[in-house]
């Protein structure tokens, strides 16, 4: 027991925190490009493989041209193709976006392995840190916030940016309007179905920075599967984030968390030690039970805060198709 | 009418045929060869001859738990579920199975009975579960399914290292071997069990009737068809998703069963062979029709088994085999949509313009 209250404490410490943030960067960026893309009603399964073959693509374009800047837009690429291809499919061709998305996901992970294999091992290229000069020197939140590399700092923004422009512009109010009533939006003079393919292939290209994220940065190389279930986790946290950037980027910070102390917790138990690593995927899915329990819900309609916090309502025309009639 | 028929049809082999033949040249190798080496390495080159007993066992016992598991889905998608779980549902199968297998003691059909027995229930409490997530816990079972794939495989591999590892060394290698009266029979020196051909296509039939024959499998596909109109007519939709969930599981509990009994003969960590994942896409492949998934599942298990030989023989990374099956479901599912699309668009041509 007393092995488990160690675990626990030691994650608050600056450098376990400072490391969940270094982490997060690559789920920063995919729960946002997911988060985008499920506004817009179009949902994007295909996430676990499309982030892996991005992160393969980041880490070849790096590796081949030394330059590890250009792995990004690759990776961004390879995103935009896989979420366009699932948009194209569900729009004009009425395919089920759940069953392209999952296609999408088998295809990818197989590809990734296949073009990936003679990068196994090699060399790796990684973003080189930086730390901003002046506010890394704060106390504590120099070392938590502003002591990583340019990445980490651009997945940061990435999340204060999907807040601002969904909630507090124009445009943003659109994105909600074609995920919410697509009817109503078309009425208003939107072109739904147009914004939809942008907002997709938007969510894609943040899907793809997130896949080179990890291989250039968070898990640095090229291995089998390096992302494998990071993508599954993705689409967890969307949910658990009731669609809101902010409340989605909490819940990648405490699935960072609740990883680094399954790491504490493997020195303390270990004959566990096989088994730890994968608590938070379940533990993560355990959270959706629980902003997604009736009884509770019900119980929070009587305190409307604490419901605004938990709550967790998808996009009315989430997974549907708009056609002008 | 029978145009596009033929595109149906020729339209995602055409596809198929260029990706892999521009996937070969990209791996450098001419095309025929892989083909060749897949084929011969799962069921002989020329097929079925004699001396190749052991691989045409091995593709068929891969072949018994993606049929089985397809044939589950069909009944959950019908229900308009996607159960992602089912990869979960194999596995705690094949722990169950194991679980007989390793702690029951008795004569061998009575041992092999009693693991496919405890394989079905085991696989159908995990579906059930995800069932109940569903409709008690509002948690879409794409992701209370996925959760309990991972609980699954944690649980697998904490047995495997913790209470049943082997006697002297704890490896992620897999338990001691099963005593001989627990494992599923099978021809001489082949894995081929004529009895896992038996219940694999009795399941098959048996989902084909239940659409084809029962009120139950009408009621099923109006729920998954429409389930708030559904509900008015006064159908329990949320007792019949679980009834889905439940069959499902079963089915794919019996194929864990095999997996472990019948392949593997002990637990090893990767249990499912991810033949959970892969029947998903062989039953969007079969849209979702059960007599389908027979042939479709036999050339995944072809491509599953023969691929393996790749990395040795060519220096194709065996990899491959996976690529060809998504490019393959992917081009058939475009392909198909394509050709839905213009017959559309032609139909409101004929239909006139004054109309639209």
């Amino acid at each position: 027991m007393s092995g488990f209250l160690t675990a626990f404490f030691d994650m608050f410490d600056t450098a376990t925190i400072a490391s969940i943030v270094a982490g997060a960067s690559g789920l920063f960026f995919a729960t946002m490009g997911e988060t985008i893309s499920e506004k817009a009603g179009v949902i994007n399964l295909s996430v676990d493989g499309s982030m892996m073959l991005a992160a393969l693509a980041g880490f070849v374009v790096a590796f081949q041209t030394g330059n590890v800047w250009l792995g990004f837009p690759a990776a961004a690429a390879v995103g935009i193709v896989v979420a366009l291809t699932i948009a194209y499919g569900n729009i004009k061709l009425s395919l089920n976006q759940v069953a392209i998305g999952f296609v999408l996901f088998a295809l990818c992970t197989e590809l990734s392995r296949f073009l990936g294999s003679s990068y196994v091992g090699r060399q790796p290229v990684a973003v080189p840190a930086w730390d901003i000069p002046g506010l890394s020197s704060i106390p504590f939140f120099g070392r938590v916030l502003f002591s990583h590399n340019v990445i980490v700092y651009l997945s940061m923004t990435t999340v204060l940016l999907t807040y601002l422009f969904m909630y507090r512009t124009r445009a943003g109010l659109e994105l909600q309007g074609i995920g919410e009533r697509p009817e109503a939006a078309h009425s208003r003079g939107i072109a739904v179905n147009r914004l939809r393919y942008f907002y997709t292939a938007l969510g894609g290209a943040l899907i793809g920075m997130g896949g080179a994220a990890f291989s250039l940065d968070v898990k640095i190389g090229w291995s089998d599967r390096p992302t494998r279930n990071f993508g599954w986790i993705v689409l967890a946290i969307v949910i658990f984030g009731g669609w809101h950037p902010l409340r989605a980027a909490f819940g990648v910070l405490l699935f960072g968390a609740l990883q680094a102390f399954a790491l504490n917790l493997q020195p303390e138990f270990p004959s566990f030690s096989q088994v730890l690593p994968s608590i938070p995927f379940p533990a993560m899915i355990l959270a959706l039970v629980v902003v997604n329990w009736k009884t509770l819900l019900t119980w929070l309609d009587r305190y409307p805060f604490l419901r605004a916090i938990l709550r967790s309502d998808p996009p009315t025309a989430i997974g549907t198709r708009f056609e002008v009639s | 009418m029978s145009g596009s028929r033929m595109s149906r049809i020729l339209i995602p082999l055409g596809v198929v045929l260029f990706a892999t033949v521009g996937l070969l040249l990209l791996a450098g190798t001419k095309p025929w060869d892989p083909i060749r080496l897949v084929v011969e390495g799962s069921i002989g080159w020329p097929p079925f001859e004699e001396g190749t007993a052991s691989k045409v066992g091995d593709t068929v016992m891969v072949w018994v738990p993606i049929a089985l598991a397809s044939a589950g889905l069909i009944v959950t998608f019908a229900a308009g579920m996607w159960n992602i779980g089912i990869e979960g549902q194999i596995i705690m199968g094949a722990i169950a199975a194991s679980f007989v297998a390793r702690e029951v003691t008795a004569s061998r059909p009575i041992l092999v009975a009693l693991t496919i027995l405890a394989g079905a229930i085991g696989g159908m409490l995990w579906g059930l579960l995800v069932g109940v997530l569903r409709t008690a816990g509002g948690v879409n079972e794409i992701f209370g399914g996925l959760g309990l794939d991972f609980v699954a495989l944690s649980i697998t591999t904490y047995l495997i290292i913790g209470p049943w590892s082997r006697a002297g060394q704890a490896s992620t290698s897999g338990t001691d071997l099963f005593p001989e009266a627990a494992l599923l029979p099978s021809l001489e020196r082949s894995r081929l069990s004529p009895l896992g051909i038996a219940i694999t296509l009795i399941a098959i039939v048996g989902v084909w009737i239940l659409f084809r024959g029962t009120l139950y499998g009408l009621k099923l596909k109006a729920v998954g068809a429409n389930r708030p109109s559904s509900f008015l007519m006064g159908i329990p939709t949320n007792r019949y998703l679980l009834g889905a969930f439940m069959i499902c599981g079963a089915l794919a509990g019996i194929a864990g069963t095999s997996q472990a009994t019948g392949f593997h003969f002990k637990l090893i960590p990767a249990i499912s062979g991810n033949y959970g994942f892969l029947a998903i896409l062989v039953v969007l492949l079969a849209r979702f029709r059960a007599f389908w998934v027979i042939p479709i599942s036999f050339f995944f298990a072809m491509i599953a088994v023969g691929s393996s030989q790749l990395d040795l023989r060519l220096d194709v990374s065996s990899t491959l085999g996976g690529v060809l099956q998504g490019v393959l479901v992917l081009s058939a599912m475009f392909g198909l949509g394509w050709a839905a699309y213009r017959a559309r668009r032609q139909a409101e041509a004929a239909s006139g313009e004054g109309g639209g």
